[in-house]
This record gives structure tokens, C-alpha cells and sequence, in this order.
């Protein structure tokens, strides 16, 4: 995976976001407090918000430039939002093929172990069970990049381990590139080899997870 | 009750039915553009929307009966392609339409408004296109609204006095509808004809209301 960001700029409600990086590690952390921007970039690399100016490249890609927008649905790319967002009024099967109705969906269900979960109500579901078929959902389409959003808040501690260890199978077995976005650092040590760290809208570092997350300590 | 009043509430039905069937596709639409875009004019067409919900209803009659009339800038058009409204059926649809779209439109803006864009923004990086999640997504989460919206527009139709008897008169057998019977009962002094209508209307309102809720209540099980 290999995404250039290149001033990537819009403006939030009490700054201007302005994001310049070049990552190129298969699972890449997105560090730093809340309201720095880090969903707001997300979004933008999704395609669900137009930068007013900079580029943003994926393998070779070019999918936000000057007179350049490709559309969400035409990226490729997962997104996995802080609250899931699983479509209320659809069972788990029809919310992991509404993005692929003819792909495979056995090896994505299998990695997240939700086999037992595919006839279910999303609405019945635990906080730990949303989020894995969540991230089921987003893996069927075979996603060029995986953004997830702040994946283990809301869930207790008990749960983070477990979250984790299907992060680290799906960036393992899948080899699928992933964005984490956190404000906690110690959650990426383990999953991130490369973190960013972004305060009120602008890149402060970019280093080696474990010197970032020394550093923020 | 008389074959008369029958034949007043069978037309009144078929009339209100017609109305928000001609008026959802473009209630829907606009109430989803108000909730869900910014564009130049939104203001102006909110005002414009929802004005004959505030002006009196004979006021709109009154505009309509000017739009629609023989030298009317609508009217000279349909006149030429040999259609006549006023003082017909067609007048009491275009009366209703006009007065139930602003609640048909409120009804459903809300009801579109309260679906989190989430759903929809994790929809299109699937893959959907804009029409693929407004009909999977939006619509199925704001249908309980949207169904309100078109039971409500129904239901003011049903009741629609001001400006149908302004547009298309109040003509036995051709544009009376319940309320403009109601009325003419009323003014007759036929007070047990006019409670007879009442029940009647009541009971329409009431069976709208309770099937609209009963098929919503229905839609539990995932698909």
C-alpha cells in the first residue's frame, strides 16, 4: 500500500485541516487527541469529502487533485466509522453483501469468527459482535485500504485484546492495508508499524509506532 | 345513507387517493433535496412550499382558480390541449394537491432528517450509487415517516374545504366532495345528514391511521 497525501486541506469548525504524508506500511496508526481532525481526514481519503485543495493518491491512484474527484463508491476503500453504522433494518448476512452480492464472504466471516452471527438482527448484536461483522462488511468488497475509526472505543477492556487480535489476522492472513485511528497510542502497539501524529489539523510526526507512542507518554 | 352520500364519499376516497398519489413522487423528492442538500433558492422554495399550510385555504383557491382558468397561464396551455379543470374532478385534485404537499413534504423532510448520513456515507464506500442508497437505506429507515407524511397528506385531502369550493365549485355529483357536503348539510339545516358524513369521515381517518400504524408495526424482521 502506498498513500501520498499531498496538503491535503479543508476547513473544520475551529481550524483548518492541512495534512501532508507519504505512508507506505501495511497498517499505518492516525495519533492524536480528539477534535485534531482524524475523522475528517478519513472521510476525505474515503472519498465522502472533498478536500478544497491537496491530493490524495493510492497506489498510483489519483483520487483527489485539482479538478479531480473520484467518488466514494468508485474507491474501493473500507470504512469502518466509530459507531459501525450497520444497517438497522437488515439481517447480518444482507449487511456483509450489500457491498458484494456475488463475491465470496466465507474467508472475511471466517477471520472475524461471526459464522454463527449471519441470520441475526444487527440490533440484537453486542458492541464486540457489531463491530467484527462491521468489519466483515467493509472486507467482502476486497478493499484496496481498510479505514477503521477509533475500532475498540465504546467497547470494555476485556474486549480490546480480542478486537485486536482479528485486526492483527485481518492485516495478516488478508494482507489488507489498514488505517487506525486512535487517541489512545498504547492500542496501536502490536497492530501499527508507522504512526502519524496530528494535532489540531496538522502532521506533528510521523515515526516508528513504539517511538510515538514513548514520545506521547 | 342515501346513494347520494355513498356516491359523495366513494369520489371523495378515489379523489384524495389520487391526489397524494400524484403528489408522493415529488413530496418525497423535495423533502429529501430540503434535508439533505444546500443549494441556491432553498430558502425560497421552503417559503413557497410550505405557504398554503399558513395562507387561508381560499386564498390558494383563489391562485389555483387564476393558475388553471380558462386565461390563466396554465389554463390557455390545457385549454388548448383540450382539458378543462375548473369546476371539474380535476380542479378538486389540483385543490387537494396544493394543500396536502406541505405536509406530505414536512412529514417526510423530518422522517429523512433523522436518518443518521452514516448509514448512507458507509453505503456509498460499498460500492452503492446515489440511487442504490437512497432507495435501500434511506428510504427503508425514514419509511415510517414517509408513510405519516402520505397519511397525513391523505387525511388533509379528505378534509380539503377552502380552496376546493373556490377552484371547482361545490357541484352535485360532479366535484362535492365529504366536506363540501358536510357543509352544504350544514347550511340546510340537514343536521343528521351531516353527522352522518362526520361518522363517515371519522372512520376513514381512523382506518388510514391504524393500518399505517399496523404495516409499519409489521416491518419488524430482518430481510
Amino acid at each position: 500500500m502506498k498513500l501520498e497525501l499531498d496538503g491535503v486541506s479543508f476547513p473544520l469548525a475551529h481550524f483548518d485541516l492541512d495534512v501532508t504524508a507519504r505512508l507506505s506500511s501495511i497498517a499505518t496508526g492516525i495519533f492524536g487527541p480528539s477534535g485534531a481532525g482524524k475523522t475528517s481526514l478519513l472521510e476525505a481519503i474515503a472519498g465522502l469529502r472533498r478536500p478544497r485543495r491537496g491530493r490524495i493518491v493510492l497506489d498510483d491512484r489519483v483520487f483527489d487533485d485539482r479538478g479531480v474527484h473520484v467518488p466514494a463508491r468508485h474507491r474501493r476503500i473500507g470504512y469502518v466509522p466509530q459507531e459501525n453504522a450497520l444497517f438497522p433494518h437488515m439481517s447480518v448476512l444482507r449487511n456483509i453483501r450489500y457491498g458484494a452480492a456475488e463475491a465470496p464472504i466465507d474467508e472475511c466471516v471466517r477471520v472475524v469468527e461471526i459464522e454463527h452471527l449471519l441470520a441475526r438482527r444487527v440490533t440484537t448484536l453486542s458492541g464486540g459482535e457489531q463491530k467484527r461483522v462491521a468489519l466483515a462488511r467493509a472486507l467482502v468488497t476486497a478493499p484496496r485500504l481498510l479505514l477503521l475509526d477509533e475500532p475498540l472505543a465504546g467497547l470494555d477492556r476485556a474486549l480490546h485484546a480480542r478486537i485486536s487480535s482479528y485486526l492483527r489476522r485481518i492485516r495478516d492472513e488478508l494482507r489488507v492495508a489498514m488505517l487506525y485511528v486512535t487517541h489512545d497510542p498504547e492500542e496501536l502497539a502490536g497492530i501499527a508499524e508507522e504512526t502519524v501524529v496530528i494535532e489540531r489539523g496538522r502532521v506533528v510526526a510521523v515515526g516508528k509506532t513504539a517511538e510515538v507512542v514513548a514520545f506521547s507518554q | 345513507m342515501s346513494a347520494a352520500e355513498w356516491h359523495v364519499v366513494a369520489f371523495t376516497l378515489r379523489v384524495a387517493a389520487l391526489s397524494t398519489l400524484l403528489i408522493a413522487p415529488l413530496g418525497v423528492g423535495v423533502a429529501w433535496l430540503l434535508a439533505r442538500y444546500r443549494w441556491p433558492g432553498k430558502s425560497l422554495a421552503e417559503t413557497v412550499v410550505t405557504l398554503p399550510l399558513v395562507l387561508p385555504p381560499v386564498a390558494t383557491g383563489l391562485l389555483l382558480l387564476k393558475l388553471v382558468g380558462r386565461r390563466g397561464p396554465l389554463g390557455q396551455l390545457l385549454d388548448r390541449a383540450g382539458v378543462d379543470v375548473v369546476f371539474t374532478w380535476r380542479a378538486v385534485v389540483l385543490a387537494m394537491m396544493a394543500m396536502s404537499f406541505p405536509l406530505l413534504v414536512r412529514g417526510c423532510r423530518v422522517a429523512f432528517e433523522e436518518v443518521n448520513v452514516r448509514f448512507e456515507q458507509v453505503a456509498r464506500t460499498l460500492g452503492a450509487s446515489d440511487w442504490r442508497v437512497f432507495l435501500t437505506i434511506t428510504v427503508p429507515l425514514a419509511l415510517r415517516g414517509i408513510v405519516g407524511g402520505l397519511v397525513l397528506a391523505f387525511a388533509r385531502a379528505i378534509g380539503e374545504f377552502g380552496a376546493t369550493i373556490v377552484v371547482a365549485g361545490n357541484i352535485p355529483g360532479r366535484t362535492r366532495t365529504l366536506a363540501l357536503a358536510m357543509y352544504d348539510d350544514v347550511q340546510l339545516g340537514h343536521d343528521d345528514a351531516a353527522f352522518r358524513l362526520l361518522g363517515v369521515a371519522a372512520a376513514i381517518a381512523f382506518v388510514a391511521l391504524w393500518t399505517s400504524e399496523a404495516a409499519l408495526r409489521r416491518r419488524g424482521a430482518p430481510r
